[in-house]
Formats: C-alpha cells, sequence, structure tokens
C-alpha cells in the first residue's frame, strides 16, 4: 500500500468514514448488469446452495436447491440459472458494429487488415466479493465437460440441455476477471475498497456489509460503529443481523436453521416415497411443499441484505464520473466477449482443463501488459492515483518557465524545443530518461537535458509537433503551463512473439491435443 | 516422562544455577495451573492450534494462553468480544464421510494411492489403549513393532505425544503408514476438492503446517526407534474434482517443519512470560469478573495484526484495544511498514499536518509530502459523501 492510501486510511479512522482513493470511477459500470447473489454448501465443492440473480434491483430471482446432496436438484437449479443467464448473454450478442483486426495472412505470412465484428456492447456480471468469482470460476469447471443426453446418449448422468453452454461462458468470465482493469465480471468489494480508503485494515474490507458501514454509514453514526455491528451483530436466535455476503454461509446459519429443515425436507420426501395410497402421498407431499418453501424463505432472507448492498454499492459507485480511459478498457472486453462468442459460434470445444504452454505464456504476457496499461492509465485519469506516482518519483507535475526553440542536426531538421520546468516533485531523473506527457490523448515523449543552477529542471521535446521546421500550433507547452509528465509509458507494446500452438517446442509439451477432452468422472452417489 | 523430553530444550540446563530441570518444569506446570484457574482443565491444544502459533509468533498473550490452556473462546465471550468460529454440521458430515471413505475396507484405496500393489495384506494394527498416555505408548509400540516387521502398515488414528512448554500434548493424524523400509509417512485426510490436480492454496496450505506438528512428533519417536526415518513430505489425501473419490498429492513440509520446531522451542519462553507477571494475576473464569479478567488479558503483551482474526479466538478483543489506543497495526501490517517510527494514528495525522514530528526525519519528511500531494490532487473536493440509510436491517 502506498504512503498516500495509508494516509487516506488513517483519516479515515479520524474522521469516521472511508475517504476516497480515486477521484473518478476506474471500472466500466454497465447500465444493465446482471447481479449474481450465489450462496454454497458448506464442505462441498460445486454443490451450490441457492442464489439471487437479475438485472435490476426490484426484481431478484431466487434460484433454491432443497437438497443439495441430491444431483437432479443441483441440475434443476443449474438449468434455472442458465435460463437467467444465457439470455441475458445471448442479448448482446447481435448487436455488432464492423471493426478492424490484424492478423497474419496464412499464405504470405503477412500482417494484414480484417474486417470483423465487434459486440457494441458487452454483458457484465458483479458478485458481491471475490471469493464469489472463484466461485464463478467453479461453477464453470463443473458445468462445461458434463455432457447432455443430445451430445452423448451413452452418459451416465446427462447435464440438462444448456448447462455445459454456461459452464464455457463462466469460464470465461472467470479468466477474464484476472485481468488487471477488465470488468466483464467484477466483485463488489473489490469495486469499493478500489475507490475508498476505510478505517480497517483490507482484510477486513473483504466484508461487503462492514465496507459499506464505512463508505455510507447511517445518518448521525460512525463508520467504525456501523462496521462493527455489520460484523457481529446477531438477532434473538443467534443469527448475524448482516449475514456474510457469499458464497459460504455462517455456520450458525447451517445448524440452526438450515439443517433442521432440510431434514423435514428429507424425512418428508422418504415418506412420500413410502406412503401406501393416495391421502398419505397427499399429506407427505403437503410436507414436502412446505419443507421446500421454508428453505426457500429461509436462503432468501440471507440473500437479500447482501443483494441489497451489491445494488447499494452500484449506486455509489454511479455517483462517480467515468476515467477517461475506461471506456479503452471496456473495448477490450467487448472483444474478449466476441472472441468468445465466435469460438461458441464455430463449435469450439470447451477450454481444456489445463491451458498449454503457448496459451499460458500468451496469458501471463497479456496480463502484464494490463497491468501496466491500467496503472497509466489510472495515473493519467486520476490526479489523486497521480499523486501516488509522484510521490514515488514516478511522475511530477511542473510549470514551463521558459521555451526555447532548437532544432535537430539532420538534413531536414526538425523541431526539439528545450523545455524550463519549476516542479516541487522529486522525479528519478537522470541523463537520458525519458519523460511523457498526454496531448490530446496521445503521448509526446521528451528527454531529460540536465538541472539548471536554481534547480529547475530542462526537457527537450521529442515529438508530435508535426512534419515542418516549426511546430504545429498547440503542440508546444506555453510558458506558465502547468503540465504532468510521467516517467513510465502510457501505452504498453506487447512481449516478444510467441509460436503458435502447434509450433509447440517438445521441451514444453509439444502441439496441444485438439481432441476434445473428456467429461469428469462421475459416481452414483456423486457427493457425500 | 517420555522419550519425546529427551531432545527438547529445557528452560535451563545448567547444573549449578536453580533447580533442576525437571523441578522447574513442575513449578512452570504448577504457575500456569494457578493462572488457568486451579479447578479448570487444561484445554488441550490440538495440531491446528500448534500450527496457527507459527501465524504470529510475536504474540506473547496468544504463547501464554495457550500453554497454560486457558479455553480462549470462553475467555472472549466472558470479555464480552466473542469469537465468531464455527464449523457447519455439512462440512463436517462431509469430512467424517469422506475420511470414512478412504479407509474403508482397511484403507484399500489410501493404500492404493500411496502405491501399494496389494493392499489386503497390508497390516492394520489395533491401537486401542485406555486414555491419552496408553494409546500414545500404544502407537509408539505399534511403530515399532512395524518397522521391524518390514512389511505395509496402516495406523488408523494413532496417539503421539509432543512436549509443548513443559507439558505433553497429545495429537492424532489421520493416519500414518509405514513403508516396508521403515520410512513412516503422514497422511493428512481433507475434504477439499483437488481441482485438476490443484488444491485451493491457503487450505492446503493449513494442511501441511498441522501435517508438519505431526511429522515433528513422530521423529522424537523415530530418534529411538532402530531402521525409521520420518519422510518429510507428507500424503494429502482429497476428493477428486467433483466427485467423492479420493485423489493424492505429497506436500513437502520441510519448511513448516523447521518454523514449527522454532516456535515450540520459543514456547519455552512462557515460563519467562509468566514469571513477568505481578503476582495473584490469573485467568479464573469462575471466580473472576470481567474487569478483572479484561485487566489481566492487558497485562500480557499482545501483537495483534488483522490476520489475527482468522486464526485467534481473542482477537476481537485485541482489535478493539488496539483501535481504541489508535494503534496503526489495526489497519494492517502493511500500513504499519509505511510508516516508520510513528505508532499511533493521532501522531501520524499531526505529523503529516505539521504539527508535530522531527522535520528532519525521512519518515515524516514523506508523510508531509503525501498529504500535500493528497490534498492537492483532491483540491477541495466536497468530504461528505452518500449517507444512506442503516444497511442491513
Amino acid at each position: 500500500m502506498s504512503l498516500i492510501g495509508a494516509l487516506a486510511r488513517l483519516e479515515a479512522v479520524e474522521s469516521g468514514r472511508a475517504r476516497p482513493l480515486a477521484t473518478v470511477r476506474h471500472r466500466h459500470l454497465s447500465p444493465r448488469p446482471m447481479v449474481f447473489v450465489p450462496l454454497t454448501t458448506a464442505g462441498e465443492a460445486g454443490a451450490p446452495l441457492g442464489a439471487l440473480v437479475g438485472t435490476g434491483r426490484d426484481a431478484p430471482q431466487l434460484l433454491a436447491v432443497a437438497q443439495p446432496r441430491d444431483r437432479d436438484l443441483r441440475f434443476a437449479f443449474l438449468s434455472e440459472l442458465a435460463e437467467v443467464l444465457l439470455p441475458y448473454l445471448d442479448g448482446y450478442a447481435d448487436g455488432v458494429e464492423p471493426a478492424e483486426r490484424g492478423e497474419t495472412d496464412p499464405e504470405t505470412g503477412k500482417r494484414v487488415k480484417v474486417e470483423v465484428e465487434l459486440c457494441a456492447d458487452a454483458p457484465q456480471l458483479i458478485v458481491p466479493s471475490g471469493p464469489g468469482i472463484d466461485f464463478v470460476r467453479l461453477l464453470g469447471r463443473s458445468m462445461r465437460f458434463r455432457r447432455t443426453a443430445e451430445q452423448d446418449p451413452g452418459t451416465p448422468y446427462p447435464a440438462p440441455p444448456r448447462v455445459p453452454l454456461l459452464g464455457r461462458w463462466l469460464t470465461h468470465y472467470g479468466e477474464r476477471a484476472r485481468v488487471p482493469g477488465s470488468s466483464l465480471l467484477l466483485a463488489m468489494t473489490d469495486l469499493l475498497g478500489r475507490h475508498w480508503a476505510t478505517g480497517q485494515s483490507r482484510l477486513e474490507d473483504r466484508h461487503l456489509g462492514a465496507l459499506l458501514a464505512w463508505i455510507a454509514p447511517p445518518e448521525g453514526g460512525s463508520g467504525a460503529e456501523a462496521a462493527l455491528r455489520a460484523e457481529t451483530e446477531r438477532d434473538r436466535e443467534g443469527q448475524l443481523v448482516c449475514p456474510p455476503a457469499g458464497p459460504a454461509t455462517d455456520p450458525a446459519f447451517d445448524n440452526g436453521l438450515l439443517a433442521p429443515v432440510m431434514e423435514r425436507y428429507d424425512r418428508a420426501r422418504q415418506a412420500l416415497a413410502a406412503a401406501a395410497d393416495g391421502a398419505a402421498a397427499d399429506e407427505q407431499l403437503a410436507r414436502l411443499t412446505s419443507a421446500e418453501r421454508e428453505i426457500r424463505s429461509l436462503l432468501e432472507g440471507v440473500l437479500r441484505p447482501t443483494w441489497d448492498a451489491v445494488w447499494d454499492g452500484v449506486d455509489l459507485l454511479l455517483e462517480l464520473p467515468e476515467g477517461p480511459h475506461v471506456a479503452d478498457r471496456w473495448k477490450r472486453d467487448r472483444w474478449s466477449f466476441t472472441g468468445h462468442r465466435d469460438r461458441v459460434r464455430a463449435g469450439e470445444p470447451p477450454q481444456p482443463r489445463r491451458d498449454d504452454a503457448v496459451t499460458a505464456a500468451r496469458k501471463l504476457a497479456a496480463r502484464e501488459t494490463a497491468q501496466a496499461q491500467l496503472d497509466a492509465q489510472e495515473a493519467l485519469d486520476d490526479p489523486l492515483v497521480l499523486a501516488g506516482r509522484r510521490l514515488a518519483g514516478e511522475a511530477f507535475v511542473g510549470v514551463v518557465a521558459d521555451v526555447t526553440m532548437a532544432w535537430s542536426e539532420s538534413k531536414r531538421p526538425s523541431p526539439r524545443p528545450l523545455l524550463t520546468l519549476r516542479t516541487q516533485d522529486t522525479p528519478h531523473l537522470g541523463s537520458g530518461v525519458k519523460a511523457y506527457r498526454s496531448l490530446a490523448g496521445r503521448p509526446q515523449s521528451a528527454e531529460f537535458v540536465r538541472y539548471e543552477e536554481d534547480g529547475a529542471l530542462v526537457l527537450r521535446l521529442l515529438d508530435r509537433m508535426g512534419r515542418s521546421r516549426d511546430p504545429a500550433e498547440g503542440s508546444v507547452p506555453d510558458v506558465g503551463e502547468s503540465v504532468a509528465w510521467t516517467l513510465f509509458e502510457h501505452d504498453q507494446r506487447g512481449g516478444p512473439k510467441l509460436p503458435e500452438p502447434e509450433d509447440t517446442p517438445w521441451t514444453h509439451g509439444g502441439p496441444p491435443r485438439t481432441d476434445a477432452e473428456s467429461p469428469d468422472a462421475v459416481t452414483p452417489e456423486d457427493l457425500l | 516422562m517420555s522419550v519425546a523430553d529427551a531432545r527438547l530444550p529445557r528452560v535451563s540446563t545448567s547444573l549449578d544455577s536453580g533447580p533442576p530441570p525437571q523441578a522447574q518444569a513442575t513449578a512452570l506446570r504448577r504457575r500456569l495451573a494457578a493462572l488457568r484457574g486451579p479447578s479448570t482443565a487444561p484445554r488441550p491444544l490440538d495440531a491446528r492450534a500448534l500450527a496457527a502459533l507459527a501465524a504470529n509468533p510475536g504474540c506473547r498473550r496468544r504463547a501464554l494462553l495457550d500453554g497454560a490452556g486457558v479455553d480462549k473462546a470462553a475467555l472472549a465471550r466472558a470479555l464480552g468480544s466473542p469469537a465468531v468460529f464455527g464449523q457447519s454440521q455439512f462440512a463436517f458430515m462431509r469430512g467424517n464421510a469422506f475420511e470414512a471413505r478412504v479407509k474403508a475396507e482397511g484403507g484399500a484405496a489410501l493404500l492404493r494411492l500411496l502405491g501399494v500393489a496389494d493392499p489386503q495384506a497390508a497390516l492394520v494394527p489395533d491401537l486401542a489403549a485406555a486414555g491419552p498416555e496408553g494409546r500414545a505408548a500404544r502407537t509408539a509400540l505399534a511403530l515399532r513393532e512395524a518397522t521391524q516387521a518390514g512389511a505395509w502398515t496402516l495406523l488408523d488414528h494413532p496417539m503421539l505425544a509432543l512436549q509443548v512448554a513443559g507439558s505433553p500434548v497429545y495429537l492424532e493424524p489421520d493416519a500414518v503408514v509405514v513403508h516396508p523400509g521403515g520410512r513412516w509417512t503422514v497422511v493428512e485426510i481433507k475434504s477439499f476438492p483437488m481441482l485438476d490436480g490443484s488444491a485451493d492454496p491457503s487450505k492446503a496450505g493449513a494442511a501441511a503446517r498441522q501435517a508438519a506438528v505431526y511429522v515433528l512428533a513422530l521423529e522424537h519417536i523415530a530418534a529411538v526407534t532402530k531402521g525409521a526415518s520420518v519422510d518429510h513430505s507428507v500424503l494429502l489425501v482429497c476428493p477428486k474434482d467433483f466427485s467423492n473419490l479420493p485423489t493424492a498429492s505429497a506436500v513437502d513440509v520441510r519448511r513448516q517443519l523447521s518454523v514449527t520446531r522454532r516456535q515450540l522451542a520459543r514456547l519455552t519462553r512462557v515460563g519467562e512470560i509468566a514469571s513477568a507477571l505481578p503476582d495473584g494475576l490469573d485467568f479464573d473464569m469462575e471466580s473472576r469478573s470481567s474487569d478483572e479478567l479484561a485487566s489481566a488479558v492487558d497485562s500480557v503483551p499482545s501483537a495483534y495484526a488483522p490476520e489475527c482474526l482468522s486464526a485467534c479466538e481473542l482477537a476481537f478483543h485485541c482489535r478493539e484495544r488496539a483501535r481504541s489506543t489508535g494503534a496503526v497495526e489495526a489497519l494492517g501490517r502493511a500500513v504499519r511498514g509505511e510508516l516508520g517510527g510513528l505508532s499511533t494514528i493521532a501522531g501520524v495525522l499531526s505529523a503529516a499536518r505539521g504539527e508535530s514530528g522531527d522535520p528532519d526525519d525521512p519518515a515524516v519528511v514523506a508523510l508531509r509530502r503525501a498529504a500535500r500531494l493528497r490534498a492537492e490532487a483532491l483540491g477541495g473536493r466536497a468530504t461528505d459523501d452518500a449517507v444512506r440509510g442503516p444497511g442491513c436491517r
């Protein structure tokens, strides 16, 4: 954590409410995000318990599993989830705009521009917290290798039709969430923690209720008290007033409320199966339905506060103006969505369990580039982020004190004006170090020349001044102008080119297998 | 005195200073019993608690309370800041069901994971005995016999003794397998999944720390058993992917082992910590009021960090104290690291505003620059943000 961030936390302790860490919003927020608040069964991998899902605050759809150990009920849940999520995802697949993409011509090996489609907007998933993102990934992994009866009539426990497809989409979203600055799948705690500093530690910020309590405490109260209440307050039955944001449930909820009802459900189901006549069956069916309804209302009771909290967070974030570079990063997200749409349409097999060497290296390189790009763009968009880089000596703001015209010593001299700047910052400058400023959204570079005796520094402007002998209008700052310079580049170049996956050398495992992967092994009792 | 004692460092081993070690250990035990309250049975330490000690080695409060066997959860309740730990019965049932499955039919599935060709031929000695001491002795005997027998042997829930701060702690690993060559391997069965060959790193890490404690206890027995050696990688058995089929992975615990060994050696400091306390002070929850308990707890220095919240029952109490004294540690170790020698929130803020602090101190200089840059960037932006109704109602 930077010193400026630490200072913001201390200020938050003193003032009793969260302090800003950003002056603009650094992530894209869709006007119609799909909020997904999942719950999982303790101790089981990939056994969802319930979820609230929907695109409107007032219209959440409750999905519940009355007995998570029952494979059919779990499949019913996933099928319902697919019914909600896939139409939402599909809704963005056909609104396209033309775009160009650089591709290598397979015959000539040259880079050529190709006309392709780019989705004009992309669907956005928001989950309450970091573990929610992990759960999306886990759900994706658990579904994408399933086989439906249509795909494979001999499969022992066929999945409902659209479940494997949903698995592939959730896997894609889970993978995309690993790219710094991406916004296809967001966790509310990460979003809020990026924009506000609370008076507690980063670890405690993972509690969505406590985090929100610091950012927007109830009127007249302090954030610290509200956060403590959110963390620990229990009602008379010993249940948390502010349930955890999931997907894990509170053990007291499992043991005190859920387990007894679930047991009643199981008993009614057994009795129903063993019922001798119609009257007895009707009675047991009524019991079964009532237990099921009770489970649903219990789950809704612990999901609803988190659902509301996520939407509160969305509202808070929408009050911040969007950073200028956010649209640029969202465009990359749209490319990512379009790319996966195309892979699904082309009938490609689901993402493999493990990436091959070339894909893994590409992903890592892409994430590194995205991280550097995010750092640069956030600093350019937000003076508060820039302040952190200035403190670290990676950027400075200086007032132009003098401009001296000079030219390069070539046959056709180009302008290379010398700028004298006064600054209170202490950038790490040495001979030949380059500095960059943003000129109409493009980076203009300069080179450090020397320090003057009075401490002012001299830079030589290097580019973006046009082709003529005299610099183009507005391309050289005027005397008295205050300019922000960074010592880091604004655009990131990709690393060295990697071979095509087919050309993976044997030292890295050789070319990847091309056949679709086999489904996971299943046993009659899948869980427990 | 068990064999394990032979290798543990003592508080003092010189002959001419003070009473002999045995007497000193007894004195310490008596002192700790007095701290706990004479009528209270010590809360037994398990491997999980021992492993958690390594999470915050600098905390004297935790070392003393654990060493004395004080029930920290009850103490936290008495102090009015109850811990929030608990286990869902679903997870509990799942864990037991999975372990039973792995060990069914004489541990056939488990032994197959170790590469045993004929699991049916493996020996599974009966380890039943009266009391933990009896079971520990029975386990040591079974280990000796198995090592001499030179055949695959599965010890289901053996009992191991480890001397911690002068008193024995009994530990019960899920299983120990003796190889024909005399090598002993600790088996840890967990119910979190191994997805495509990798498990959740934090859970796998906790399992490795726990298993390291068992390895340490086994090493004391192996030291006096001819032909025996303890494997420094343990076998972690987990469900494969989303099924309930077991899969296993060898986990190297050498690092955890050295950390635990160092921690346990330092636990002998418990005597030192106890002797620094004022006389007449104790943590007897039956006879002391919550105020008295609070002042007793406060007289033992702690080292609170937010990480404690997931590992120690007293964490909420310590956090409240850290917050009320304005300690910067309450905001996390990373914040603490940024602030140099300044340790209180009020002190840092007044230094940042130029009201106090040495202007030549580089930490103060950096702080003032940070405050200036932050104020400049915020540029008199409205400080009051949204106000919303009370949440979670």
